[in-house]
């Protein structure tokens, strides 16, 4: 890794420069540092600095006038009621479920990066887990305020879950819209805990170095009491795995229900099979795009190129070409299941998609989702972050875009005398709006308050981290490992940063320690 | 002492007053707790483990800033039963998903509320012609409190069976540990522990070669 190859050999490309691919050795994924000292340092300086950049005011004055605007628009909505919307039949659903869609679509990358790539041991995930959980969660709050505020008569908005009333009156559990309640709710609950779990060892070193009594006792209180007892430890690793292992199956049940929504429907253009491996191949791909948005000015501003390197952001965007080509895939078979089956109906809706009243958000759509990505196929744009900056939000937009289709495919439906050209109202989009104001609040309020970096499992991804020797757990015998400290003891301490004893021992980074947490990138 | 070259090996700003904790001169006052043990590197607490198992102590614990992969394997700790707590929680969730949807939604009977006079009861909807026991429509309700009941349950465990939150502890009053959570590594061994004896159990400590050994006070 950074200061020590696994061999003499010295590393391909520029100094800072980890983007390289050379079998058998492993890149370095934290840069310019060598104790762990300096990188809880450099991270908490985020938190510690006694001023954040100027830019991180000017940014959450803006962010908390529009998430005040979204407040007063739903206290305008809940005065008035739901006709302030564009919603008209037979496009009742509108803008609040685009957006809705579009907002527990963002957080699914979140997931993604805390549990699957977890699961699958891709070390590089550790720098960037924390705040893309934390976009998680702030995004499905963004989610659940839409569908929550349009239910109509608000003050009734319990009646979604299944609580006894007077009236012997529950919920309709054979509906979508229910599983929809739970899975959401479900999602949330677990993000938020994977989250908040993941973080107490980073709390307790903010507690430790706190400057005053009031951070020391925040700080305090949340981090439990955390004392990196090893005991502790053991199981905290292995809850995170299991975490990690019920996340997994969670992220893939909530878009698909989402999408049984649509589904589940009788409606042509709504009525596939395809929907739930789409949306979800969407959610990651609309969610990698906001992690690559949030983090390129995130590092940017807070100095944090040694954690998120070039080397994440490229990795990221491999997924983003990944899940895009994906979505790509997904729009062209719709197309063709609407010409194979034969229906006259589904046919229709297709065809007006792509050549109707609303073919430019159409093609907005492939535009941004389909036709953008492909940069990323060429290494030099990958790593370019002005082009991968204007193709993520290409793809944030279309990945909107692409709800509002779904959605819209309503708006020509059975009965012509119905159709009409759908339009939002000035609340649409002050809504739109001001949900990006709340999710930016709270994303910079975070990134000031918490640690933004998963400090612990950074450390445990250096190869200081994995002492001289890397095999240590797997033999509980005591002599061989008195032996093996026997014959190092002459020079004591220095064998973590000896390089002529590391010859021994090819690999001391990839002792893939089978239920741990950092093994290999 | 160390020999490697050590960065700026400044203590963590002003966390929390240091308390007397030099050995010799407090004993008068407090009883001891426990002797702790500072290192620098993984290679020290590992040997450090290691040594201190071989000597049979079993009061004791290393405090490290993250988890050391091996280490909890060194210290002889035994697997944890979570995996088994999460799968109870799981199948928790997974019936009470099923009770929950049948009863509500497929049974019309009284149930006793627990508020004398009140009793709950469901209602049998009919949904376009879907048997009452609509298995495959409950399906995502009782996958969703499948993961739900088991997550909570992981974590909720996991908490308990480490005793946390426990905001007061004694080593925490130490100001050499502030540096767990940074970049050191502790070995922590307790007066309750049978073969413990202040003066054996710091020449036991001295021979692990630390860079500090502190006496901790309750």
């Amino acid at each position: 890794m950074t200061t020590l190859p696994f061999d003499a050999r010295p590393l391909p490309g520029e100094p800072g420069n980890n983007t390289w691919e050379d079998p058998g050795r492993r890149p370095p994924l934290v840069l310019n540092h060598e104790s762990f000292t300096s990188v809880t340092e450099e991270i908490c300086r985020v938190n510690e600095s006694p001023r954040p950049p100027m830019a991180w005011y000017v940014c959450l004055g803006v962010a908390a006038v529009l998430a005040m605007v979204f407040g007063a628009l739903i206290a305008y909505l809940f005065v008035t009621g739901v006709g302030v919307w564009g919603n008209q039949n037979p496009v009742m659903w509108g803008w609040p479920i685009v957006n809705f869609v579009f907002w527990v679509g963002i957080g699914h990358a979140g997931t993604l990066i805390s549990a699957i790539l977890f699961l699958f041991r891709q070390n590089w995930r550790t720098a960037i887990n924390r705040f893309a959980e934390a976009m998680t969660i702030f995004a499905v709050i963004c989610a659940g305020t839409f569908p929550g505020i349009h239910v109509g008569r608000v003050w009734l908005a319990y009646w979604l879950f299944p609580i006894p009333n007077q009236m012997a009156m529950w919920p309709q559990f054979r509906s979508p819209l229910l599983w929809d309640v739970f899975a959401v709710s479900t999602y949330f609950t677990v993000s938020l805990v994977f989250w908040y779990v993941g973080m107490v060892p980073d709390l307790a070193t903010l507690r430790d170095r706190a400057s005053n009594r009031i951070k020391a006792v925040a700080y305090g209180i949340f981090s439990l009491g955390w004392r990196g007892s090893m005991r502790h430890w053991h199981r905290y690793e292995r809850a995170y795995l299991l975490l990690a292992a019920l996340a997994t199956p969670l992220v893939l049940s909530v878009h698909s229900v989402v999408s049984f929504d649509f589904a589940v429907s009788q409606l042509p253009g709504w009525h596939t099979t395809i929907f739930p491996p789409y949306f979800v191949a969407g959610a990651i791909f609309g969610g990698f795009a906001m992690v690559v948005t949030l983090a390129v000015p995130a590092r940017q501003l807070w100095g944090l190129k040694n954690f998120i390197t070039m080397r994440h952001l490229e990795n990221m965007n491999k997924i983003i070409l990944l899940t895009g080509t994906m979505v790509g895939y997904a729009y062209a078979m719709e197309f063709f299941v609407a010409w194979y089956s034969g229906a006259l109906y589904e046919g229709f809706v297709f065809v007006n998609r792509a050549l109707g009243q609303h073919s430019w958000a159409y093609w907005t759509m492939i535009f941004c989702n389909v036709v953008a990505p492909q940069f990323f196929w060429f290494k030099r744009f990958r790593t370019s972050i002005p082009v991968m900056f204007l193709v993520v939000n290409c793809v944030n937009v279309g990945m909107w875009f692409e709800r509002f289709v779904i959605v819209l495919s309503l708006e020509q439906d059975f009965l012509p005398s119905s159709w009409a050209y759908f339009k939002p109202t000035w609340v649409d989009i002050g809504m739109l709006i001001g949900s990006f104001g709340l999710f930016f609040t709270l994303f910079l309020l975070f990134m000031r308050f918490l640690p933004v970096i998963a400090i612990s499992e950074v450390k445990a991804i250096m190869p200081a981290a994995h002492g001289s020797h890397g095999h240590h757990g797997h033999d509980d015998d005591h002599g061989h490992d008195e032996d093996r400290h026997a014959d190092g003891g002459s020079h004591g301490h220095g064998l973590a940063r000896d390089p002529a004893r590391r010859e021994g021992h090819p690999d001391p980074a990839g002792d893939d320690d089978a239920g741990s947490k950092g093994a290999s990138s | 002492m160390t020999t490697v070259p050590q960065p700026s090996p400044t203590i963590a700003p002003g966390a929390r007053p240091a308390p007397g904790a030099i050995p010799g001169q407090s004993e008068d006052r407090e009883p001891t707790w426990g002797l702790m043990a500072e290192f620098d590197s993984v290679d020290d607490i590992f040997e450090a483990a290691h040594r201190t198992r071989a000597a049979g102590y079993r009061w004791w614990d290393c405090h490290t800033p993250f988890p050391v992969h091996g280490l909890d394997k060194a210290m002889g700790i035994k697997p944890t039963i979570l995996p088994i707590l999460a799968f109870f929680g799981g199948l928790t969730g997974c019936i009470a998903g099923f009770v929950l949807q049948w009863f509500t939604n497929a049974t019309s009977f009284d149930v006793p509320s627990g508020i004398p006079g009140i009793t709950v009861r469901g209602y049998e909807f009919l949904i376009s012609g879907k048997p009452m026991l609509s298995g495959p429509a409950w399906i995502p309700v009782m996958f969703e409190l499948t993961i739900l009941l088991s997550a909570l349950g992981v974590v909720g465990w996991m908490l308990l069976l480490n005793g946390l939150p426990m905001l007061y502890h004694p080593t925490l009053k130490n100001a050499r540990f502030a540096r767990v959570t940074n970049d050191r590594f502790f070995l922590v061994i307790e007066a309750r522990d049978p073969k413990f004896s202040e003066e054996r159990t710091r020449e036991h400590m001295e021979s692990l070669n630390p860079l500090s050994i502190e006496r901790l006070e309750p």
